[in-house]
């Protein structure tokens, strides 16, 4: 079977997975195009699912290593120790089966944009007519100096699900009570905004109810971060005396390790040894959209691609889409929330493509639920537009939680209820039905 | 008091409607498009079986009166107020018939 008739063939998960006979007998009518999505995690398995919805007689092929997909949400939670890992893995079997898309388990290593293949590490050539990117992140090793992969056996990022999670988890239980936790936190832009100020919660939360004596110490490279005064409100009021922030204006700025001494290094020579450190390093797009020429070079934004605010193709190379942490989507922050709302429109906009269709105004959302406590919620929400000024928060709408909302303590276990409700029901939409 | 909060909220009316109807100068985004959003939080088709409220089966009236006064601070919500403003009468009165005839 040649290439080109692959993939202009229609075929489900299960046709491809069988033999070339039982692919005969099925009957079914071409596919008219054949999308490939590189990358099975918030962007990416959303795009794959809602292509199909959006019209069944366009073939998807999902290229993603994994079988089972953990979460970054909710994983600190995990580290924290009131969620287990199981809870927040999930697979690729409603996908495949239930949506027919096929699942080539394998890393993509090239894009050729002029013979539009995707090169996989086992070496299969895939041809596509659109491709879609959201592969996340890779972490900047070197960044910060002696952050290396081997350092961060020693010194946990947790920035990407799986075995990171559960070092930390470990190295936390490890810890005895009176003991320091220290995370560098980066600056600008990087993935979930709020994720290290939720992790420094839930870790003081741990501390609190089992090694009270402890402390966080929070060394930051900015000056300001996402829902500042509610978290230092609940901050102050669940955890007194327990957290210290640093901001860049006072040296808080990490910019090297000494993984074996556990020591971060500011930049101006402070030295903070702490028994467990946690450093979430700066990030760039993920090695695959790199490496195909996705992301700006150089500037202010080098290493994160630029994108169509409409349609989220690419603006350096054609048919190509690059959405979730990866691209640089205006207003929208890194989330998993902005991801699965950018995969149910980039899949809008190839389908119409792809059937002669114009495309239309999107309007994205994004909701960062974040827990202070496992009773305590906050949340910072936008609905957006692509305007000529690129992807913009609608004024006047979103925003964060109330700072002193009538019943405070009904509003945060409101929120914190939510919290749950709203991974319950993304993760279902994304893999689960 | 009670004014200065009913004139900030007229601004900010004022603002997402101008946000929403610049955006819109084109065709009207349809119904089906608008809701994308949705179901992110009450879960696919709005069948929600977690901790947010499922919002498939009810009527168009329904759904959109409940908008409209999410909208306009006169039913109390954690998030849907902050929400519903995003979106201009029109568009969630076309929100309210997609999710009324297809969210089942
Ligand atoms: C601690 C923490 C907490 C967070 N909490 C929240 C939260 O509460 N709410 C929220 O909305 N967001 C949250 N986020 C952010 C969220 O995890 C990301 O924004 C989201 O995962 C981005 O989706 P994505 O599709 O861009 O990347 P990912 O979800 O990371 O998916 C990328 C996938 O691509 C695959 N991949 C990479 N390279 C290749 C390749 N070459 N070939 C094939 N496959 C490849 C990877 O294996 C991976 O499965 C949190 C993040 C962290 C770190
Ligand atoms: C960020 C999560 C989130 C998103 C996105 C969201 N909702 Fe909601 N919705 C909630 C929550 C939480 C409630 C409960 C009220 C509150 O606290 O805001 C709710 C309540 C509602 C209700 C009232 C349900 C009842 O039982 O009375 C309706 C109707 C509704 N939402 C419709 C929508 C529509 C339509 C959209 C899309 C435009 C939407 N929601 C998007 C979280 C969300």
């Amino acid at each position: 079977m040649t290439r080109t008739k692959l993939t202009r063939r229609a075929f489900t998960g299960s046709l491809l997975a069988t033999s070339a006979l039982s692919a005969c007998a099925v009957q079914t009518a071409p596919a008219k195009a054949h999308v490939v999505v590189i990358g099975g995690g918030f962007g990416g398995a959303t795009a794959a699912k809602f292509i199909r919805l959006e019209d069944p007689g366009i073939a998807v092929t999902l290229i993603e290593p994994k079988s089972e997909f953990v979460t970054c949400p909710f994983s600190n939670y995990v580290i924290a120790g009131f969620k287990q890992i199981g809870e927040i893995t999930h697979n690729y079997n409603a996908l495949t089966g239930t949506h027919g898309v096929r699942h080539v388990r394998d890393i993509a290593v090239a894009i050729d944009p002029a013979t539009k293949t995707v090169r996989t590490g086992s070496g299969q050539s895939i041809r596509y007519d659109k491709l879609v990117v959201s592969p996340g992140i890779d972490i900047r090793w070197g960044a910060i100096e002696g952050y290396t992969e081997a350092a961060a056996e020693i010194l946990p990022h947790a920035w990407q699900g799986g075995a990171q999670t559960l070092l930390l988890r470990r190295q936390l239980e490890a810890m005895p009570d009176g003991g320091v936790v220290a995370l560098a936190l980066p600056g600008n832009p990087y993935r979930c905004p709020p994720g290290p100020y939720e992790r420094i919660s839930v870790i003081a939360h741990y501390l609190k109810t089992t090694k009270p004596r402890s402390k966080i110490l929070a060394l930051d490279a900015k000056d300001a971060f996402s829902k500042q005064p509610l978290f230092q409100d609940g901050w102050n009021a669940l955890y007194p005396g327990m957290i210290e922030w640093v901001p860049l204006n006072k040296d808080g700025r990490i910019t090297q390790v000494i993984a074996n001494e556990r020591t971060l290094v500011s930049e101006f020579g402070q030295r903070h040894r702490a028994a467990v450190v946690n450093v979430v390093p700066p990030q760039f797009a993920s090695k695959i959209a790199r490496d195909a020429g996705l992301a700006n070079p150089d500037g202010g934004s080098a290493g994160w691609c630029p994108v169509d605010p409409i349609t989220f193709e690419s603006t350096r190379i054609k048919d190509i889409h690059v959405i979730g942490d990866a691209s640089i989507a205006g207003a929208m922050p890194k989330s998993g929330f902005a991801a699965n709302s950018q995969g149910k429109f980039v899949a809008k906009a190839i389908a119409a493509a792809l059937n002669g269709r114009p495309a239309f105004a999107p309007v994205y959302a994004n909701t960062c639920y974040s827990l202070l406590a496992p009773d305590y919620g906050i949340s910072v929400a936008d609905i957006y537009r692509a305007t000529p000024q690129g992807i913009v928060a609608v004024q006047g709408a979103g925003g964060v939680s109330p700072r002193t909302p009538a019943d405070a303590a009904q509003f945060r276990h409101l929120e914190a209820t939510y919290t749950r409700g709203w991974y319950s029901s993304a993760t279902r939409e994304i893999w689960g039905t | 008091m009670r004014s200065v909060i009913a004139t900030a909220a007229f601004v900010a009316s004022l603002l997402a409607g101008a946000a929403a109807a610049q955006a819109q100068q084109a065709a009207p985004i349809p119904g089906s498009v608008l809701a994308a959003t949705c179901s992110g939080c009450h879960g696919p088709a709005g069948r929600s079986v977690a901790e947010i409220p499922p919002i498939n089966g009810r009527t168009e009236q329904q759904l959109l009166s409940a908008m409209l006064d999410f909208k306009n601070d006169r039913r109390p919500a954690t998030v849907m107020n902050r929400h519903a403003k995003g979106f201009s009468d029109d568009e969630l009165a076309a929100i309210a018939r997609e999710i009324s005839a297809n969210w089942r």
